[in-house]
């Protein structure tokens, strides 16, 4: 973008001091010009589309709302006043916060809190260890290692939309998933996966083989960061291979860890995708998450209100693990704010 | 056969056994063989029939059939290929416009200094926390508003909106980077500040140009909740669906024709695929690099 702004005529034809003042002056403009001009469509697109949307998710979320008419409509309320009366609640939709107490009173809903929990709970003590181990062990010259990292990494490279229905596929009873089991022993009848009593544990196991490429490859890349020589200096002084990782790799894998259990613990809550695809939730909201029963609502229901009220209840949550998160674990890695990306279940 | 000449100098001694290399493969193997497999199956049980899969779910195809994935490709009424294409022409306009907007405000954010820089800044870091499913109802309805409910710029404008924060948090430190003194003698010489942003920052900015481009690529390739509210909600005909909305509306309006569902999904699987094989540095180094900060 060609910035070359017209200099003046000279009006005040005065010593240089003058001039450089002018000069100066030109030149602030001309940055904020710059700044204005490069960062304003940046800017226009993430407050009207990210931050606007968020906000208004806070106001419909008080009123009964089907996403049509208008929320408060003053002339139907002036023409019920002129009978003396309130008029219907379509003059006027704000209900307060009803639409949250009916979200944090709904068994639904607070079972759908307790899914996304769950699998946070279950990433943090199944899936972290066992990416960490599996980091630990291939963290090594190996043969094959690159191969070994592009196999790895496929399934997290697929949406989860095309690996819910490869899992769906796959988790029909006789199909490949219970022909596998076969083939390492199991013999006998398999449970109906996605049964209401296993299927948030079906769930998991897609979304750790979906996820966890991506954990043993970042844990492989911090693990890049710890010095060979310490290990070494304690293998001489005659620690064991567990010993050294206890007491060395581990502790300096530590910033690793924490930013992949912060990506992880948002993503859990945020799960949305790979559980419409499979389950839509069901059966019989067995397997709803937030976010599923967020869009159930919404979009089945048209309860426009409502359902931005669990959106609002959804980001509270997001919004207070974060920060406590980034409080309690994370400022001794990062300074500022909230950094990281990807998304990992 | 091997057979060994005599006058062959002896093999170089092994320094020593390692008895864990065996199981690291094992593990190695393990690991590889889960991830794999459940592709492979239902790459592999595409080419079974509608008849063989109703007899037993699972099974090497005998005969190999290829009519399923020559319908889904070739087929009069199959939808794969305008799919694909809307899938590409929503993937490459995110990009762009991610791209673009995004080295702008992160070059102003990087190397300016002014009041609300750092405001600016973590008001867009901020916006990690900020999933689109907390955004879709109120945004929809704009959309709708808008006119755009159904469009693929309906998909593709909120996608840049939702892209940008990681785009500038990788961005930024990457830009910040670049030494001073490059902007300073470029200074020297008679350069504007946007001078230097064209013909010196960009060039040099390029690999992480491409990739914040690549994962805003893969991101939009694998969406799902916007294309469904927009698209799927918004009354397109499934022929402008992107890939991951046809999967899923394929495989419901065809449940009965699982050797369809099985090529159509292990169809859909293959633009990922072969992006990925090409872009693999990109991917795994963007991401990786970006989370270590």
């Amino acid at each position: 973008m060609a910035t070359a702004t017209k200099v003046g005529p000279a009006v005040t034809a005065g010593p240089t001091p003058a001039g450089a003042t002018k000069k100066k002056l030109t030149n602030a403009v001309r940055k904020r010009l710059e700044i204005a001009l490069f960062t304003g469509p940046a800017l226009i697109f993430y407050v009207m589309l990210v931050i606007l949307p968020i906000a208004l998710a806070a106001v419909y979320s008080v009123f009964r709302w089907d996403g049509l008419g208008p929320l408060v409509d003053p002339t139907c309320i002036e023409a019920y006043a002129a009978n003396g009366s309130q008029g219907p609640n379509y003059c006027n939709r704000f209900v307060g916060f009803e639409n949250y107490e009916r979200a944090l009173t709904d068994p639904t809903f607070l079972g759908a809190i307790g899914h996304n929990f769950f699998i946070v709970a279950l990433s943090l003590l199944i899936q972290g260890p066992l990416a960490i181990g599996i980091a630990l062990l291939l963290n090594r010259k190996m043969r094959g290692r690159a191969v070994l990292r592009l196999l790895i990494f496929i399934p997290y490279v697929l949406s989860e939309v095309v690996a819910g229905l490869a899992w769906k596929l796959l988790l029909l009873p006789n199909a490949g998933f219970d022909s596998a089991l076969e083939l390492f022993g199991w013999k006998g009848d398999k449970p109906n996966w996605l049964e209401p009593d296993l299927v948030m544990w079906t769930m998991f196991a897609i979304l750790t083989w979906k996820y966890i490429g991506f954990a043993v490859l970042l844990m492989l890349a911090g693990l890049q960061g710890v010095p060979e020589e310490l290990s070494e200096a304690a293998q001489i002084d005659g620690a064991s291979w567990w010993q050294t990782q206890r007491h060395i790799t581990l502790p300096l894998l530590g910033p690793t860890i924490r930013i992949w259990a912060f990506l992880s613990i948002i993503g859990a809550l945020q799960l949305f995708d790979m559980v419409w695809v499979t389950t839509k939730g069901g059966p019989n909201f067995a397997s709803s998450t937030m976010a599923t029963y967020l869009v159930e609502i919404g979009s089945s229901r048209q309860q426009i209100g409502y359902g931005t009220a669990v959106a609002v209840i959804l980001f509270l949550i997001s919004l207070v693990i974060a920060l406590v998160y980034q409080r309690f674990a994370l400022n001794r890695d990062l300074e500022g704010a909230v950094t990281g990306i990807g998304k990992v279940k | 056969m091997v057979t060994v000449d005599i006058d062959t100098p002896p093999a170089r001694r092994r320094r020593k056994i390692d008895w864990s290399a065996p199981f690291v493969y094992f593990v190695a193997l393990a690991v590889v063989g889960t991830a794999v497999s459940p592709v492979l199956y239902v790459i592999i049980s595409g080419f079974r029939t509608t008849k063989q899969l109703n007899e037993n779910l699972a099974g090497w195809p005998d005969p190999w059939t290829f009519s399923t994935y020559a319908r889904v490709l070739f087929g009069a009424d199959t939808l794969f290929w305008s799919q694909a294409f809307t899938s590409t022409v929503v993937a490459i306009g995110t990009t762009a416009g991610v791209v673009v907007f995004g080295v702008m405000a992160a070059f102003v954010i990087a190397r300016y200094s002014f009041k609300g820089r750092t405001l600016m800044y973590s008001l867009f870091t901020a916006g990690l926390l900020f999933p689109v499913s907390v955004a879709i109802l109120p945004l929809s309805i704009m959309l709708r508003t808008f006119g755009l409910n159904g469009s693929f710029l309906g998909v593709v404008i909120p996608q840049i909106a939702f892209a940008l924060p990681t785009t500038i948090i990788i961005l930024v430190p990457f830009l910040r980077a670049i030494p001073k003194e490059l902007e300073d003698a470029a200074m020297i010489d008679g350069t504007s500040r946007v001078g230097f942003f064209w013909r010196i920052l960009l060039p040099l900015a390029t690999p992480g140009l491409v990739t914040v481009g690549v994962l805003a690529f893969v991101g939009s390739w694998n969406a799902y909740l916007l294309p469904l509210f927009v698209l799927g909600a918004g009354g397109t005909d499934p022929s402008g669906y992107t890939l991951p909305l046809g999967v899923q509306q394929f495989s419901t309006q065809y449940s009965a024709d699982t050797a369809g569902v099985l090529a159509f999904t292990s169809l859909a699987m293959i633009p990922a695929l072969v992006f990925f094989l090409f872009a693999e540095r990109r991917i795994v180094g963007g991401l990786t690099g970006a989370v270590k900060g």
